[in-house]
C-alpha cells in the first residue's frame, strides 16, 4: 500500500504502462521537463526519454492529430489537454477521426489513444479553466468516456484506458488532483472492469449517482442527510460511455428516488440522459422524479461566483429534500 | 499586388517540367529521370486505366449506382507520378480523390467506389496497402501523417510517408499544425498538394497571395512547384523528396501545378463559376496526350500497343461496371459492427432491441 494523490495516482499509473508496453507515449504541451501544469507526468521524460515523453507544439488539434497517425503506426499514445476549456481546437480530430475512423475501417483499425482532459471548476481560475465538456465526448458514439474521482481508480482506470483498444477521454478533476488516499499498486485482484461503476456508499431511501469531483460532494451530503435520518445511496459511475446500466438500475429500485449530480450545466447534461434511461426503465419503482444538480445554462462564472455556480452540499442536499416532497 | 494563380495556357515561372505539353524531354538542373522506354509505356498505362476507371465511376454516377463522385480529370500525372514514387515501405495519406495513388497501391479499384455508392465508409484495410482509408474533411490526415511518420522514427525504419491535399485545405489549420509539427520533429514525410487551381467554386486567390510551395519557407523546409500534369517530373521530384525524407533530412512541400478538369464532384456545375476558354487552354497541357506524343516521336510505342491499352482499359471499365453493380448493401444490423473494438454494453443492447424490433415484421 502506498499513500499517493490523485495526480501522483495518475503518474505511478502511466509510469507502470510506460514500463509494461513500449509502444505507450505521452503527448502534450509541457509534459515533458515541466511534468504537466498539475505535474501528472512528473519524471516520466527524464526515465523514458524525449521519445516516449513528447513535448508538442502548442495546437490541440495537432496533438490528436498526430496521436492518431502514431496509433497507426502500432502505438498507444496518451494525450494531455491542458484545461478542458482547451480541448475545442481538438474536438474536430477527436469528434470526426477518433472516434469514427475505427468503424471507417471496417474494423481494420484500432486506436488506442487516450486523450486526458484535466476538468472542473473550483481552483479559483480564469476563464476556460474550469469547464465540464463531458457531455459533447459522451454524445459521440466511438469514444468511450470515463472519469476518476479518488487516487485509486485514477491509477487503475489511466491503465486500462491505456490498454484498451478503443479511443478513452478519460476526464481528471483538477480539484481532487492533491486529495490523497491509500492506493494498492502491487495486486491486482482489487481492479474493476473500466466500464464498471460503483457502489460508493450503501443506502435504502435515496440515491445520489455522480463522477468525477461530484462523488466526494455527494458523500459528504449523504453524510449530512444521515443527521436528518435519510438512508442515501451513493454511486460513483466512472465510466460514462458506456453506462453502468445495471448498477444505477438496480439502487433505483431499490430507493424509488434518483438525484443526478454534475459540474456541467443541467440542460442537455449527461444527466439528462441518465434521467431518461431511469425513467424508461425505473418508472413504476419511482417515488420521485428524476433530479438533477448541476451549473447553470450559463458559461462557467468567473471565479468570485463559481461556489454559486458549483454543486455543494447545500444544493445536493436541497434536492434530496425535494425528491422527498413528492 | 500580382496573384499567382495563371490558370491559363501559360506555364508559371519556378515551375519544374521535364515533359513538355508537347511531348518534348527537356532538362531540368536540380532533376532529371532516366526512364526506359517500358518504365515510360507503364506510366501511360496507368494514365490511361485511372482515367478510365475515373470515366467509369462518373458514368455510373450519372447512372445512379453512386451517390456521388470525385473525378481526378486532368491530375492523373500528379498522383501517378509521385504514386509510382512510392516503395512499398512508405505510407500514404489520401483525400477522397487519389483514385490513381490508389491504382498505385493496388488497391481494387471496386473498393473506392464502397464509399460513394453508400455501402461503407472505407473499404480496405490500410495495412495491407500502406494506402490509408479516404479522408473527407479537408486536410485532417495530414496530421495523421506525420504522426505515421514520428512512429517510422521511433521504429527506426528506413520509410517515408506522403500526405496528398488540395490547394484548399492549405488554409486548414490542421494542414498548418502539420507543417510545424513536421518541421520541428523533422519528420519523414512528403506534403503533396495537387493544387488543381479550384476548392469547388473558389480560385486560389481566396486561399493564398503567394504561390503555395513558398509556404514551405516559412514552416523551415523545401517547397517545390512541379509541372503536375508532367509525370515524368512528379516522380522525379517525388522520388527525391521521399529519398531526402527516408535519410533523415525531414519534410517537402510539393506543389503539383495543375487542373481540375471535372467538376469538384458530380454534384457540382463549374459552369457556374469559371470560364470554357480556361478549360480548352487546360487541355493542351493533357498529362496524358504529352507521354504518348513521347512515345510515339520516340518510337518507343507503335499503334498496336496504344490499342493494346484501350482495349485493356474497356475491360477494366466494363469489370468495374460489372463488380460495382454486384456489390451487395449491407445489412440492416452492419450498422452497429466495429464502432468499438471491445464490447461495448450500449451498442449490444441498441442492436439487440432493433435486431427484435425487425423481427416483428417477420411474423
Amino acid at each position: 500500500m502506498s499513500v499517493l494523490s490523485l495526480s501522483k495516482a495518475l503518474n505511478e499509473g502511466m509510469r507502470k504502462a510506460m514500463e509494461d508496453d513500449p509502444k505507450v507515449l505521452i503527448m502534450g504541451e509541457d509534459v515533458g521537463k515541466l511534468g504537466g501544469v498539475f505535474r501528472v507526468t512528473d519524471g516520466l521524460q527524464k526515465d523514458f526519454g524525449e521519445d516516449r515523453v513528447i513535448d508538442t507544439p502548442l495546437a490541440e488539434s495537432g496533438i490528436v492529430g498526430t496521436a492518431i497517425g502514431l496509433a497507426l503506426r502500432g502505438y498507444r499514445p496518451v494525450c494531455e489537454i491542458q484545461f478542458d476549456g482547451f480541448v475545442f481546437p481538438a474536438a474536430d480530430q477527436i469528434i470526426t477521426q477518433l472516434a469514427k475512423m475505427p468503424m471507417r475501417s471496417l474494423g481494420a483499425i484500432k486506436l488506442p489513444v487516450v486523450v486526458r482532459i484535466p476538468c472542473g471548476g473550483g481552483i479559483g481560475a480564469v476563464e476556460h479553466h474550469s469547464e465540464s465538456p463531458e457531455a459533447y465526448f459522451t454524445h459521440t458514439a466511438g469514444l468511450r468516456v470515463v472519469a476518476c474521482s479518488n487516487p485509486a481508480d485514477a491509477y487503475t482506470m489511466i491503465q486500462q484506458a491505456i490498454r484498451s483498444e478503443d479511443p478513452v477521454i478519460f476526464f481528471e478533476p483538477k480539484r481532487r488532483y492533491w486529495e490523497k488516499a491509500e492506493v494498492d499498486t502491487v495486486n491486482t485482484d482489487w481492479w474493476m472492469p473500466l466500464d464498471r461503476g460503483r457502489t460508493v456508499r450503501q443506502g435504502t431511501d435515496i440515491t445520489l449517482i455522480a463522477y468525477g469531483p461530484m462523488v466526494k460532494t455527494c458523500l459528504e451530503a449523504a453524510t449530512a442527510a444521515e443527521g436528518d435520518g435519510r438512508s442515501v445511496e451513493v454511486i460513483d459511475l466512472r465510466s460514462l460511455n458506456p453506462l453502468d446500466a445495471p448498477l444505477v438500475m438496480d439502487s433505483v429500485r431499490r430507493t424509488g428516488r434518483a438525484v443526478v449530480v454534475h459540474e456541467a450545466p443541467v440542460y442537455s447534461g449527461f444527466g439528462a440522459e441518465l434521467a431518461a434511461r431511469i425513467t424508461e426503465q425505473c418508472f413504476y419503482r419511482l417515488e420521485s422524479p428524476v433530479l438533477r444538480v448541476g451549473g447553470f445554462s450559463t458559461p462557467y462564472p468567473p471565479s468570485k461566483l463559481e461556489e454559486h455556480y458549483l454543486p455543494d452540499l447545500d444544493r445536493v442536499l436541497d434536492a434530496v429534500d425535494r425528491a422527498f416532497g413528492y | 499586388m500580382t496573384l499567382d494563380a495563371s490558370r491559363g495556357a501559360q506555364a508559371p515561372p519556378e515551375l519544374v517540367q521535364l515533359l513538355t505539353p508537347e511531348g518534348e524531354r527537356v532538362e531540368h538542373p536540380d532533376y532529371d529521370i532516366d526512364l526506359k522506354p517500358e518504365e515510360v509505356r507503364s506510366l501511360y498505362r496507368d494514365l490511361v486505366l485511372v482515367r478510365r476507371i475515373d470515366l467509369e465511376a462518373v458514368a455510373l454516377q450519372r447512372q445512379g449506382e453512386l451517390g456521388i463522385w470525385a473525378s481526378l480529370l486532368g491530375q492523373e500525372a500528379a498522383q501517378i507520378g509521385s504514386g509510382r514514387a512510392l516503395t512499398d515501405a512508405d505510407m500514404a495519406f489520401p483525400t477522397y480523390r487519389e483514385h490513381g495513388v490508389a491504382w498505385c497501391r493496388d488497391v481494387d479499384p471496386v473498393k473506392l467506389l464502397g464509399l460513394f455508392r453508400g455501402v461503407n465508409h472505407g473499404g480496405w484495410d490500410p495495412k495491407e496497402h500502406n494506402f490509408h482509408l479516404y479522408t473527407i474533411v479537408i486536410g485532417s490526415q495530414t496530421l495523421h501523417a506525420v504522426g505515421y511518420a514520428m512512429g517510422i522514427q521511433r521504429d527506426d525504419a528506413t520509410a517515408a510517408v506522403i500526405a496528398y491535399f488540395g490547394d484548399g485545405a492549405t488554409s486548414q489549420g490542421d494542414v498548418n499544425e502539420s507543417f510545424i509539427w513536421a518541421s520541428v520533429f523533422n519528420a519523414p514525410i512528403v506534403f503533396f498538394c495537387q493544387n488543381n487551381q479550384w476548392a469547388i467554386s473558389e480560385p486560389l486567390e481566396k486561399q493564398s497571395r503567394i504561390p503555395l510551395y513558398r509556404r514551405a519557407s516559412g514552416f523551415g523546409f523545401p517547397g517545390i512547384r512541379v509541372d503536375g500534369n508532367d509525370v515524368f517530373a512528379c516522380l522525379a521530384v517525388t522520388r527525391q523528396a521521399l529519398k531526402n525524407a527516408r535519410e533523415g533530412q525531414g519534410p517537402t512541400l510539393i506543389e503539383a501545378f495543375t487542373y481540375r478538369m471535372g467538376a469538384h464532384t458530380t454534384t457540382d456545375d463549374p459552369t457556374r463559376y469559371r470560364v470554357a476558354s480556361e478549360l480548352e487552354a487546360w487541355k493542351l497541357k493533357d498529362p496524358i496526350e504529352r507521354v504518348k506524343a513521347y512515345l510515339f516521336k520516340n518510337e518507343f510505342a507503335d499503334q498496336a500497343f496504344f490499342d493494346s491499352v484501350e482495349g485493356e482499359a474497356d475491360q477494366l471499365g466494363a469489370d468495374l461496371r460489372r463488380r460495382c453493380l454486384a456489390m451487395p448493401d449491407p445489412a440492416p444490423l452492419d450498422i452497429f459492427d466495429h464502432v468499438y473494438a471491445e464490447p461495448h454494453a450500449l451498442i449490444d443492447e441498441e442492436r439487440a432491441q432493433y435486431a427484435a424490433y425487425l423481427e416483428g415484421f417477420e411474423s
